[in-house]
């Protein structure tokens, strides 16, 4: 089964004569892990949009672990994406306000999915905090309070709660210095292989791609020129 | 939806320091509403209930508010007396079933003191056509007797035996008639009305200890002990206002043109009703005006609290993306900004309420004191109920625009806000 499938993908931001996204195929296996690299404003973070179901393309489909997410109503879509997929961005993932451990068991108070595959939601959270390396005198401490290094860390462990089977990651290392990036980076693909979980990691750096069993230019896929939103 | 809603709550604690400005400007402004109404309402109940069964009051000329303000609220003052005589003659008229004469104009440290007749006990009546009931003792039947209401007897701890002095005029420091003191006689049942903060005593007592008085002040070198005053002629030469019931209701307009043109001296007579109409009319203006303005505090209130909201809805903008990408929809923002706003005026308007409670047991027995308002300790009004309903419904207006813009902010947004 594939994660993700996406055919004859037409993308327009509104009122723009060109296209932004012409994407006539593209795939993710299950439990792949995929590198997307291209330059800021080349549409990454349209695409992320589209496959999150917070936008729909202009035509054709995307099929997000066989099923056609743009035929699904609106809050059909914003379950599909709380089930199913773990999101992790750039920086400021977390809300500040609530603690570390609050924001990992977010997903769990959204979906009802999540929450039944993580089990003891609770145990689910505090372990995966351990695997990624959070001391626990931090589990408690509001996210504002954690270093960024700490933060998407945390960020880490919600995408990966209740077991989504496709991580999306929006530049997570941008705000981390370089020995940091590549830790970060195995501890995501360590998690995502324990969960079994397709991952989508896009950056504008490829030198990130070393740990990636397929890297993949957005150009590459992307018939339409590349148009600033 | 739930889940939706702790975060709200989760997310406003957070900002708690510029809600919490914001809260109390509601609660403010609320607090003001609820008691411009409640002071107005209550202000219409207690002079309603002031006084019932009397058909006229009877005074010197002056207006029918004045007069009904002095004889029955014992505020503001008496520009002239009546006559004995006067009295005499108009007590005598065939209409009148019973009339009861009241001298005013002394005191007892602030509380009003009343000169009348044990009759008035029999015929005063108030609110609903109750008369007066004792607690404790009985009506004076000598001079140098008085009877309280309860009010006083509850404020300075008086009970039946004990033994006050009657200072001259108003005024908590006066001149005194300590020289001559009375003995408490018995205390009046609860009513609710300025009865509550009578001092009464029989017409005979208030010579007495004027005996040695004059324009307002002790005579030098004269002094009456008190065992010597029954040797006078007790009887007042002049009385403050009179209290009239008829035989028969339809004779009220006779008796009065009556009196109104008495030929002894200048006197009117007024109906309760229509004297309080008249009052009614008069601070009608006076109470809208006042409703609406603090009708408009509370908008000002419930603006603020919109601008705060909408100020920081766009700092809020990342943290609206992060539970867009964790599944919420843009409905649940909606939600979630919308129940944080009327979360803000609710508990404005509860705090406002408990500042009313505060207010009103602070400020109540100095209403009372100064204006006859008797404020009353219940939950809500009809009236007031609207008003509520009117607060919380603005609220919510006022929280659905920030909601919506959350609404739009996110399907704009979606996983990546662009700030």
């Amino acid at each position: 089964m594939t994660a993700l499938s996406i055919v004859d993908l037409v993308y327009r931001w509104p009122r723009q004569q060109a296209a932004c996204l012409d994407i006539p195929r593209f795939e993710i296996a299950a439990g792949e892990h995929v590198f997307l690299h291209g330059p800021s404003g080349g549409g990454k973070s349209t695409l992320l949009g589209l496959l999150g179901g917070v936008a729909v393309p202009e035509r054709g489909s995307i099929a997000l672990l066989g099923g056609d997410i743009t035929r699904l109503a609106g809050h059909a879509r914003d379950r599909f994406r709380a089930d199913h997929i773990g999101f992790i961005f750039q920086q400021f993932n977390l809300l500040p306000w609530l603690s570390a451990l609050d924001n990992v068991l977010l997903p769990c108070t959204f979906s009802t999915r999540r929450r039944q595959r993580a089990g003891d939601a609770h145990a689910a959270a505090t372990r995966l905090l351990t695997h990624l390396d959070l001391a626990p005198a931090s589990w408690h401490k509001p996210a504002a309070e954690l270093s960024v290094g700490q933060q998407q860390r945390v960020a880490a462990a919600r995408a990966l709660i209740g077991r989504p089977e496709i991580l999306i990651a929006d530049e997570p290392t941008s705000a981390l210095d370089a020995p940091r990036q590549q830790i970060f980076i195995d501890l995501l693909l360590a998690e995502a292989t324990a969960a079994g979980a397709a991952l989508l990691f896009v950056s504008h750096d490829e030198r990130l791609a070393a740990h990636f069993s397929r890297k993949i230019a957005l150009a590459d896929i992307n018939r339409a020129a590349a148009v600033e939103p | 939806m739930r889940a939706v809603l702790i975060l709200a709550v989760k997310s406003a604690w957070a900002r708690r320091l510029t809600l919490s400005v914001t809260l109390c400007a509601i609660a403010l402004a609320s607090a003001l509403l609820f008691a411009v109404e409640r002071v107005r309402h209550d202000a219409r109940q207690s002079f309603t209930q002031a006084v019932s069964g009397v058909d006229l009051v009877v005074g010197a000329r002056s207006g029918g508010v004045q007069l009904m303000l002095h004889a029955v609220f014992h505020s503001g003052s008496a520009t002239h007396n009546i006559r004995w005589e006067s009295f005499e003659a108009i007590a005598t008229h065939p209409a009148v079933d019973w009339a009861v004469p009241l001298v005013l104009g002394d005191s007892h440290r602030g509380f009003p003191v009343l000169g009348t007749p044990p009759d008035y006990f029999r015929h005063f009546q108030y609110s609903d056509q109750r008369p007066l009931a004792f607690a404790a003792g009985q009506a004076f039947a000598d001079i140098f007797e008085t009877v309280l209401g309860s009010a006083v007897a509850a404020e300075l701890k008086l009970d039946v035996g004990d033994r006050i002095a009657l200072t001259h005029g108003m005024a908590e420091a006066g001149p005194g008639h300590d020289d001559k003191p009375f003995t408490v006689v018995g205390v009046l049942a609860p009513t609710g009305t300025p009865v509550d903060r009578g001092v009464h005593v029989s017409l005979e007592s208030i010579s007495a200890i004027h005996l040695d008085w004059a324009g307002g002040a002790p005579l030098p070198g004269l002094a009456i002990p008190a065992e010597f005053v029954r040797k006078f002629d007790l009887q007042p030469k002049e009385i403050t206002a009179l209290l009239i019931g008829l035989k028969n209701r339809a004779d009220v307009f006779r008796l009065q043109r009556h009196i109104n043109s008495y030929r002894g001296e200048p006197l009117m007579a007024v109906m309760p009703g229509v004297a309080l109409d008249e009052l009614w009319q008069t601070l009608g203006m006076v109470e809208q005006t006042l409703l609406a303005m603090s009708a408009l505090v509370v908008v000002i209130g419930l603006a603020g609290l919109l601008a705060t909201m909408l100020a920081g809805l766009n700092e809020r903008r990342r943290e609206l993306a992060i539970l867009r990408a964790l599944g919420a929809s843009p409905r649940d923002l909606f939600l979630m900004l919308t129940a944080e706003g009327l979360l803000i005026t609710t508990l404005g308007v509860a705090f406002g309420l408990g500042l009313l409670a505060v207010g009103t047991f602070f400020f109540a027995p100095l209403l009372q004191a100064h204006f006859g308002i008797i404020l009353q300790w219940r939950l809500f009004a009809p009236n007031e109920w609207l008003l509520l309903a009117a607060i919380l419904a603005t609220g919510l207006v006022a929280s659905l625009i920030p909601g919506a813009r959350a609404w739009r902010m996110s399907l704009a947004d979606g996983l990546t806000p662009r700030n």
